[in-house]
């Protein structure tokens, strides 16, 4: 070895290397600036693209609306009907209730496998074809009153079910039910992954089931379930559209396609409603990076809200 | 009604043991771990398993706050049936609620800390008096700072589990149990899992804990703490009691020939790991094997 190394007695000092050469990042980005100055040109020149129209529909009352009640207040409730059911469901898929655990696979198997589309279709046009109405009251109560010859027949509540079959809260209960079966498998992956010690550590402490699943077991699994949950919730944003199956027509891409044909303006109701739906994307990833930090406490190893620790005190006078 | 005839006669008579284990069995799939332990632990006493791995200790631990539950034979926690009711001669399962509430009065460390990643020391500590005791959160919290003090970390109440070293995750999780008031403490290896020059600093908290009159049962590889601290060893292998008895007649005189061996390993590990005894016995004062 010492034949190697070099006569001087000097000891190796700081390191000043060249780095290695990258040429084809250099290539790389000059053909993407090329043709991003190619689509900027085309944007400028081409006005068919019709940018100040496309603004001027994103600012349409119904376009508006549609983007409010289907797009927005259809993700919020079908997400909330899909996360809460989910959790219950991939709750019921680990129990050790064998009916529990059969009910919670049949669901995930039914609603997973029919697509969105028909599912809303379905309960659009098909359940008030078979009920036209729903009596909540005593299971088969007209048909013991009839029987016993009684006056009331254990009927406490009726719906109407073509009347609320067309509703946007159908639609929104639709799209939950489909997402339920989604979220399930998710939250269930995220219920694994917590290691099984922390169930362990939080029974050995007096803690019932339920409790440890509630304060130690599903903070933990939202580490986990949250990023694929983000997903979730920007992929049920772009479903929305799909509430025009109900039929449902406050609805984003139903207004702007309509106001689009009617104005001869196809392209640039398209690049309205591409806006509006990046929009709301982009806002629900800032909202999902506050997500993750908030459950990654204690994951991350810099202390999130709390500066006290940052510099433990036992550390003394660093 | 049960706990207040058990304490009575413990005071009148002295010789009820806090833990009695009759004829204790439990398998695996078919592989029988546990054949017929017999092991009482009276109050104030501290019980140290030893034995190879694969030996049973671990597991019959864990049969005693229910972790695992048992095929035969029967175990009682202060005069309670564990796990089940006799009504009439027949045994009725607990269901989970009465399984909660007989795990309160027993407290247990886990060999890995188990300690809640996502809640800081203090939370940690209070999580169980806030959640199943009820207990108010501030009265809790002046109780986990006193306790985390009592093991040497009172200045971590707002640390995480991940910005502590093992041995002060250990100690945490030391306290978290004694927030319950348990009236056993179960130790399952609480020093297999730290480097070496951490083993000191939680031994030195148990050997406190058992000064303060705790009952105790550790399984443990650490010879010098159950030569100093323990009232009664049991050395187990093949899911068996070999041999038990004060520490001087099990670990000085053993009777059987799978003890000796057994002993006759444990030191010559000890002859060849000599560097981290002398870190450890540089951290403490006498907790060095034997």
């Amino acid at each position: 070895m010492s034949v190697n190394s070099p006569d001087t007695t000097e000891r190796p000092g700081a390191i000043d290397a060249r780095p290695v050469p990258h040429p084809w990042r250099w290539v790389a980005l000059a053909v993407i600036l090329i043709l991003v100055a190619m689509m900027i040109s085309s944007f400028l020149t081409n006005e068919r693209w019709g940018f100040s129209t496309a603004l001027q529909i994103m600012n349409q009352t119904p376009v508006l609306e549609g983007l409010w009640k289907g797009t927005i207040v259809g993700t919020i409730g079908a997400m909330a009907i899909g996360v809460v059911g989910g959790v219950i469901i991939a709750i019921m898929r680990l129990s050790t209730n064998p009916v529990l655990r059969g009910v919670s696979f049949v669901y995930t198997w039914f609603f997973r496998g029919i697509p969105r589309l028909v599912l809303l279709a379905m309960i659009g046009s098909g359940i008030g074809f078979l009920y036209s109405e729903l009596n909540f009251g005593v299971p088969f109560g007209q048909q013991l009153a009839s029987l016993m010859g009684l006056s009331s027949d254990f009927t406490f509540f009726t719906l109407d079910v073509n009347q609320f079959s067309s509703t946007l809260l159908a639609g929104i209960i639709g799209l939950g039910l489909s997402e339920a079966a989604y979220m399930a498998e998710i939250a269930r992956a995220g219920i694994i992954s917590v290691d099984k010690g922390q169930n362990e550590a939080a029974q050995a402490l007096g803690m019932s089931r339920g409790q440890a699943m509630r304060r130690i077991v599903l903070p933990q699994a939202m580490r986990v379930i949250v990023p694929p949950t983000g997903n979730e919730t920007i992929a049920m944003v772009k479903d929305t559209s799909l509430l025009s199956a109900i039929p449902v027509i406050t609805e984003l891409f139903y207004q702007t396609r309509a106001i689009g044909t009617r104005t001869l303006q196809i392209m640039p109701s398209f690049v309205a409603v591409t806006a509006w739906y990046l929009l709301v994307g982009s806002v629900l990833m800032v909202g999902q990076y506050y997500l993750e930090r908030r459950f990654g406490r204690g994951f991350t190893g810099k202390a999130p809200k709390d500066k006290r620790f940052a510099r433990p005190a036992g550390m003394g006078g660093a | 009604m049960t706990d207040t005839t058990a304490g009575e006669l413990s005071r009148t008579r002295g010789d009820v043991p806090l833990v009695r284990a009759l004829n204790v069995s439990k398998s695996f799939h078919g592989n029988e771990v546990l054949k017929g332990i017999d092991l009482d632990v009276h109050r104030g006493e501290v019980v140290c398993l030893l034995g190879p791995s694969g030996s049973g200790k671990t597991t019959f631990l864990r049969c005693i706050n229910q972790l695992e539950s048992i095929d035969g034979g029967r175990i009682w926690v202060d005069g309670d049936l564990v796990g089940y009711r006799e009504v009439k001669g027949h045994l009725h399962h607990l269901n989970d609620k009465e399984i909660a509430t007989q795990r309160r009065d027993i407290g247990m460390v886990f060999q890995r800390f188990n300690l809640f990643p996502h809640k800081t020391a203090l939370e940690n500590v209070i999580e169980a008096p806030l959640i199943v005791r009820g207990v108010a959160r501030k009265e809790a919290q002046e109780r986990g700072r006193r306790l985390l003090a009592q093991v040497g970390l009172a200045d971590k109440p707002d640390a995480y589990p991940g910005q502590l070293s093992g041995g002060q995750q250990q100690r945490v999780a030391i306290a978290r149990a004694l927030a319950m008031d348990p009236k056993l403490m179960l130790f399952d290896e609480p020093t297999s899992a730290l480097d070496p020059e951490l083993v000191g600093e939680v031994l030195r908290v148990m050997r406190e804990l058992a000064d303060a009159g705790m009952t105790m049962i550790v399984v443990t590889h650490e010879m010098g703490f159950a030569r100093d601290v323990a009232d009664q060893v049991v050395f187990m292998d093949g899911g068996v009691v070999v041999e038990e008895g004060k520490p001087t007649e099990v670990l000085g005189n053993p009777q059987h020939e799978r003890t000796r061996s057994f002993l006759r390993r444990m030191r010559s590990e000890h002859d060849t790991s000599l560097a981290d005894d002398a870190a450890r016995a540089a951290g403490t004062d006498a907790d060095a094997p034997v």
